[in-house]
């Protein structure tokens, strides 16, 4: 008998029926109808209006349609959190059940059930199955912690559950112990709590349940020891020799967890034959991790990457292994071929070229291009086999297919920077091949390498020549580098025809085009060649540093960050956590439902601390982002951004910083970024060599004098996060320009320049007026501070409800980009023009909805009233008027300010009522944009106090 | 951390089925997700994970299936993949085929399924077999109330108990598969055993079972070596069942197991072993539109073994014209949608040379967009009964149950052929 029946529509009076035939006394037409709901629901159908009859049907003995019914709560109890009340006394009889099944059944769904109602009726059951003579119900209660913890984590406070959770690690089942663990963790993670430290005592129990319980017990009890921190290398040693039978487990997630643990202990012991020892043991089940499903041998790869940058030994004899099979998922492919290059050394590097040159061959072009990229990174990298890789690329050359050729003069030039006069009488060959470059970065490698050589290519400027005809159509890339060169070309050879072809250079990048880059450098040669040719020439053909390929390995503490979160998604995407983890707490409302109202909701901050993952600190900057079409559209954050309310700091770090890393790293990648992603050294990015006034240069004037120092700016990045540089700052304003007061502390070891700021999109499109900060080069020790003017920009204006996040980035020359998050304090965008008519003020107030009115109540105590006038006319708040109200001991003052949001400003109108004598005070707020009222509520206590 | 929702799609991206486990995620993600493949698709660039606007999607397909969680944090991405192939064997044990029509006509099972192999996002309880003991199709559905079984919770999670069988059996085979790359110059590029004890036990109770292989290791420390044969074995794997401590500390391989068939151990060789069937193709030319391939085929195994269902997959060029082939033994047949000539020899002894011949024509105009590839490995599948490359021997199987009945073992060995691929010139 099959179930599709269900599925079949009646259309029209479909509702009525399944109503009717709920309410039937005939049990199997009921089931028929629950079943028939369950069936609509599954396909998208709102059936929320049949809840009560539903849930009337939620008393039987019959396990399958209680099952059903249970579903349909979990569904719609979110839509009647009334009517949900009406299941109460089922579950709780249900959770005294004499069968463990249903016992635990009840526990589980009610989790579910995210209506605060129910959540306290939970209480009692689940303090019962707590502690259920059933290991199944124990179990099930262990992880029903967790949920009620996501929906109101005082109640699990002040009940105690997590004190009999803690004890659940101690149980005598496995499985219990394991869920306890996950449970344990995920409340750490999220409350940042120091609810679950693993002592010795408690490791030793975890130790144990690991040989007993299921293989996802395992995964779970593995990956919270990974971020146990063992007191000394004796502990270390104990938890390795524990963990590593694990290797030898079916399940290539226990494994990889298993991996994770023991390359964390490693690294404290001190023993080195055990290290050795250990790295020899996880060497083979890493190996067969790839003959595991694609999808899974992905993210294996993915992760030996990681592995591989840390400890290159323990694969260095497995080259083999990464060879790719034909019918390997191309997404495998190329990360096979990524760790060939990393394993890549003069002892193998005959039989991996051989391999990469059967690649290049291959059907799919991305492939391809890949291959014959990582036979350039090979020779850039390999001394010793550079010789033998160009043969290669030579050879490739020849097949005259048109990418192929086109990337082998990409990686060529590449392999020109690294060894320079070295390998120049091949230039012949790739000038045979100038006809078939069409694409930007082709183009513009073969021309770099015209100019670096012009003086030995007999016909240079013909060569040259040829491109220059077609230089207002060319790529910006081309056309930097097409002037680089003639310039270089002149300087070599100073006869007619090159003198000829820059004078036409220059004037048309001086005088036709658009591009501020290229006409920019052209003044900066012109001007050079003009008054100093010398000079001229030391500058333009100076000696340029070497190159190495460090593409695609990254920075270490970033590595380590992401060997602790081994086999997670962090791993797979080569970011940090905070980068990609959106998650903030809902509590009770789903996302789909989020009103930009939700700032009455009380938000509960999570912080990310180092909780279960290993989680790092956040802010890292990653220049060579692995990934970059994974997370490259982060920057739209647009969608149910859950961070819509007033929230504390620590929760737009989960859900900001995901925007930050992707979207900010783009647009700092165009500023010199080495970005490598997919590919060997940088494009020829003049910025980075050829052209050394591309660099931004620190100026040399001294910061304007910041406003007067007040009180010390908060700090935003702090030195442990920064690598040693600590940044402080506040958006404010001064003389009527909205401005970013910075200061800077180098406590790195290395003086640092070249300071650049950038805004991720935001609630009031703030953006930096200039990329450059104003700021000194920071000698080490030494301090800084800049006052960066923000404008307004529309393009930078994120379409979710207002809130006062701002996620910026700041990147110097010597570390890269640091990603952290402010908050714009409401004063900043508050006008000086702020004051109206009080007619004006009381028509507003008539016809702005009573929708858009927020009230709060604010915990202060006005005391000095004048005083406080003051101090809001200092920052744009307006007084209208104070009076008393008549009969009552209660006053009220009415202020105004306006602020200047994106598109038109917003006067807000406000309404303070207070008694003399009785604390607190009561705070009423009317405007166009009722999103701004809870940043307005932030700002007041401070302005209130004084 | 776990996983927020768990859904079913078809291959257009329609929600078959769902179930959300943390209500933090809209179920209108799985169109954000079809949109984004697609965009990745079109790019090139599809891997099993996608990120999309604080959304992590984690899928792996299955006939016209796709089978995703999506999370909003940093969960374990290597457990949850093996989770949803767990779950697609669930569902296959439970409906046979997957697909959108099974699942239509199960889907209260269904949804018990997933409520019960997965708690709040973190994966619960996967064994196929001790799950249809609690949630049951229609078709056998108990009239007692079900209870969970034992085996949900016990440190035995695998078995149930009061299993009987008449006649207590155990089979075993062992099966190893050679893996061979070989370059278009002849030269082995790399090779591999992938082997694997797979075992089927019809036993009664709780038996104690220990398997004894001539494993080097063992021997070594029992300070037998060089006694007798004993093979190295790189990287071995045991099914949960395996006490994996007990076999750190003294490889004693130690269980008790499931009932019915599953695989107790693989484990892996690379050493280099003498590819078994050697073929060479030798492309002539002799024109533009006429081309011929030679091919040999040689058994490099002892004349006593046998290969049998030998199928050699000669790639032919796309716009290949009426091959017409001769063979000195087996049957040849050209199946243009593979674009291969496949050569069938049902019985291939050791120590033989078998060739064939082939020639075929090609259209005398060069197609415009030349596709530059190369042609796909000739790939070679066969089955040599009775042998195994490695030489691995079970040398006991001991069953010990608590009644005391006999057990036999019955061992087969057999290698067989995986990704064998030799690539053309």
């Amino acid at each position: 008998m099959s179930d599709s029946k269900y599925f079949a529509t009646t259309k029209k009076g479909e509702i009525h029926e399944f109503k009717e035939d709920l309410r039937s006394l005939d049990k199997s037409k009921k089931k028929d109808a629950v079943k028939k709901v369950i069936a609509a629901m599954t396909v998208g159908k709102d059936v929320s209006m049949l809840f009560p009859d539903v849930v009337n049907c939620m008393q039987t003995d019959d396990l399958e349609l209680k099952k059903l019914v249970y579903l349909y709560l979990i569904n719609y109890a979110k839509t009647q959190p009334d009517l949900a009340i009406m299941g109460v006394n089922t579950f709780v009889k249900d959770s005294q059940d004499p069968n463990p099944l249903i016992r635990a059944l009840a526990v589980r769904t009610m989790g579910c059930i995210r209506v605060d109602k129910i959540t306290e009726y939970l209480c009692d059951p689940l303090q019962r199955c707590l502690k259920d003579d059933d290991p199944y119900v124990r179990k099930t209660a262990a992880v029903c912690v967790a949920k009620l913890y996501d929906i109101n984590p005082e109640l699990v406070e002040d009940r105690g559950f997590l004190d009999i959770l803690k004890d659940l690690l101690a149980d005598s089942n496995p499985m219990v112990v394991a869920n306890a663990v996950a449970s344990l963790a995920e409340i750490q993670e999220v409350s940042g709590k120091d609810v679950f430290q693993i002592t010795s005592q408690s490791l030793f129990k975890l130790l144990r349940a690991l040989n007993e319980c299921t293989e996802w017990g395992q995964v779970f009890i593995l990956d919270s020891l990974a971020t146990y921190q063992p007191r000394d290398a004796k502990d270390a040693e104990s938890i390795v020799e524990r963990v590593s039978p694990r290797l030898q487990h079916a399940n290539c997630a226990v494994v990889l967890s298993a991996v994770k643990v023991i390359m964390k202990q490693l690294d404290l012991i001190e023993d080195q034959t055990l290290v050795k020892t250990m790295h020899k043991k996880m060497a083979p089940p890493l190996v067969t991790l790839l003959s595991a499903e694609s999808e899974i041998q992905y993210v294996a790869l993915r992760n030996i990457n990681l592995i591989v940058q840390k400890q290159p030994q323990i694969l260095s004899h497995e080259v083999k292994v990464f060879f790719c099979k034909y019918n390997d998922p191309i997404y495998v492919k190329m990360e096979k071929l990524e760790i060939m290059i990393k394993l890549a050394s003069e002892r193998n590097i005959d039989q991996v070229l051989l391999e990469f040159k059967e690649y290049a061959t291959e059907v799919d072009v991305d492939f391809v291009r890949k291959a014959v990229r990582a036979i350039g990174r090979c020779a850039v990298s390999l001394e010793r086999a550079a010789e033998r890789c160009i043969n290669v690329l030579l050879e490739l050359i020849q097949t005259k297919v048109n990418y192929v050729v086109q990337e082998a003069i990409i990686v060529i030039k590449d392999i020109f920077r690294r060894y320079p006069n070295r390998y120049e009488s091949i230039i012949a060959t790739l000038c045979e091949n100038l006809d078939t470059l069409d694409e930007p970065e082709a183009k513009a490698s073969m021309i770099w390498i015209i100019g670096e050589y012009a003086e030995r290519i007999d016909n240079a400027d013909e060569l040259l020549e040829q491109f220059l005809e077609a230089f207002p159509e060319e790529s910006s890339l081309v056309q930097l580098q097409l002037v680089t060169a003639t310039v270089k070309l002149f300087l070599k050879k100073p006869t007619e025809r090159p003198q000829q072809m820059i004078q036409l250079v220059l004037t048309y990048a001086t005088q036709e085009t658009d591009n501020p880059d290229l006409r920019d450098r052209a003044y900066v040669y012109w001007r050079l060649l003009s008054t100093d040719p010398e000079a001229a020439k030391a500058v333009v053909l100076a000696e340029k540093p070497v190159i190495a390929d460090n593409s695609n390995s990254l920075e270490p503490s970033l590595l380590n960050t992401l060997l602790n979160n081994l086999s997670t998604l962090a791993s797979v995407y080569h970011k940090p956590p905070e980068a990609f983890v959106s998650r903030t707490r809902l509590a009770v409302q789903r996302v789909d439902e989020l009103q930009p109202t939700a700032f009455e909701e009380d938000v509960v901050s999570i912080s990310n601390s180092d909780g279960n993952a290993g989680a790092a600190p956040s802010g890292k900057a990653e220049s060579s982002a692995p990934a970059p079409d994974l997370l490259g559209d982060l920057l739209d954050l647009g969608g149910p951004a859950p961070a819509a309310a007033p929230a504390p700091a620590p929760a737009q770090t989960s859900n900001g910083n995901a925007g930050a890393a992707g979207g900010i790293s783009d647009l700092l990648g165009g500023l010199g970024d080495l970005d490598m992603a997919g590919g060997v050294a940088a494009a020829p990015q003049p910025a980075r060599y050829a052209d050394p006034f591309a660099a931004p240069a620190p100026a040399a004037a001294p910061a304007p004098a910041a406003a007067p120092a007040v009180a010390p700016l908060p700090v935003l990045l702090p030195a442990d996060k920064g690598k040693g540089l600590t940044i402080s700052g506040q958006v404010g304003r001064q003389n009527g320009h909205i401005v970013y007061q910075l200061s800077f502390h180098n406590g790195s070891g290395t003086p640092l320049d070249g300071f650049m700021i950038q805004f991720n999109k935001n609630s009031f499109g703030l953006s930096p007026a200039a990329q450059n900060i104003d700021v000194p080069p920071l000698a080490p020790g030494a301090g800084g501070s800049a006052v960066v003017p923000l404008l307004q920009n529309p393009a930078m204006l994120s379409p979710v409800a207002a809130n006062a996040g701002l996620q910026i980035a700041i990147r110097n020359n010597q570390q890269g980009v640091f990603y952290f998050n402010d908050v714009l304090p409401l004063t900043a965008l508050l006008t000086e023009d702020g004051r109206i008519e009080s007619s004006a003020f009381v028509s507003s107030w008539k016809t702005i909805p009573d929708a858009n009115e927020a009230n709060k109540a604010l915990p202060v105590n006005l005391t000095n009233v004048e005083a406080v006038k003051a101090k809001l006319a200092a920052v744009n708040i307006f007084l209208m008027a104070h009076k008393q109200v008549p009969t009552t001991n209660e006053e009220v003052i009415y202020l105004t300010g306006r602020a200047n949001t994106v598109g038109a400003p917003t006067q807000l109108l406000l309404e303070l009522r207070f008694s003399k004598g009785t604390p607190g005070i009561k705070v009423f707020t009317k405007s166009n944009r009722p999103d701004l009222a809870p940043m307005l509520f932030d700002a007041l206590p401070a302005l209130l106090a004084l | 951390m776990a996983c927020s929702a768990l859904f079913i799609l078809d291959l257009k991206g329609r929600v078959i089925l769902s179930r959300d486990y943390r209500g933090d995620v809209p179920l209108k993600l799985a169109e954000r997700f079809i949109t984004k493949l697609n965009e990745l698709e079109e790019s090139g660039k599809p891997s099993p994970v996608l990120y999309d606007e604080g959304v992590s999607y984690i899928y792996i397909q299955y006939s016209n299936l796709y089978l995703m969680a999506v999370a909003r944090n940093n969960i374990n991405a290597a457990a949850i993949l093996l989770f949803l192939h767990k779950l697609r064997e669930v569902f296959t044990h439970y409906f046979q085929e997957l697909e959108e029509e099974s699942l239509r006509d199960n889907f209260v099972i269904a949804y018990e399924l997933l409520d019960e192999v997965m708690d709040f996002g973190y994966p619960q309880f996967t064994e196929a077999k001790i799950l249809s003991e609690f949630i049951k199709t229609d078709a056998h559905k108990m009239e007692v109330q079900a209870r969970p079984p034992m085996a949900v919770t016990n440190a035995v999670s695998w078995r149930s108990e009061g299993i009987k069988y008449k006649k207590n059996e155990v089979f075993l085979d062992v099966v190893e598969s050679v893996n061979l790359l070989v370059n278009s110059n002849g030269t082995v590029v790399r090779s591999e055993v992938v082997g694997a004890l797979k075992m089927r036990t019809f036993l009664s109770g709780m038996p104690e079972c220990k398997l004894g292989l001539n494993d080097k290791v063992l021997f070594e420390a029992q300070g037998r070596a060089g006694k007798s044969k004993a093979v190295d074995l790189e990287d071995m794997k045991f099914h949960q069942c395996v006490r994996l401590a007990r076999f750190d500390n003294d490889r004693t391989i130690s269980f008790i197991p499931p009932d019915g068939a599953f695989d107790l151990m693989t484990y892996r060789l690379s050493q280099n072993v003498r590819p078994l069937i050697w073929v060479e193709c030798l492309v002539e030319k002799h024109s533009r539109s006429r081309t011929e391939y030679l091919v040999k085929a040689r058994s490099q195994f002892k004349e006593r073994s046998s290969a049998t269902n030998v199928e050699i997959l000669l790639p032919l060029p796309p716009d290949a014209i009426t091959p017409t082939v001769r063979t000195s033994q087996g049957a040849a047949t050209y199946a243009p949608e593979k674009e291969a000539l496949i050569w069938k020899i049902k019985n291939f002894p050791g120590g033989r040379e078998f060739l064939l011949r082939c020639k075929f024509g090609l259209p005398s105009v060069e197609a415009e967009d030349e596709t530059q590839g190369r042609m796909p490995p000739i790939r070679v599948s066969f089955e040599i009964p009775y042998f195994t490359v490695s030489g691995i021997q079970v040398r006991y199987l001991k069953v010990i149950e608590k009644s005391g009945y006999q057990a036999l073992p019955w061992v087969r060995y057999i290698t067989t052929g995986g990704e064998y691929e030799i690539r053309m010139g």
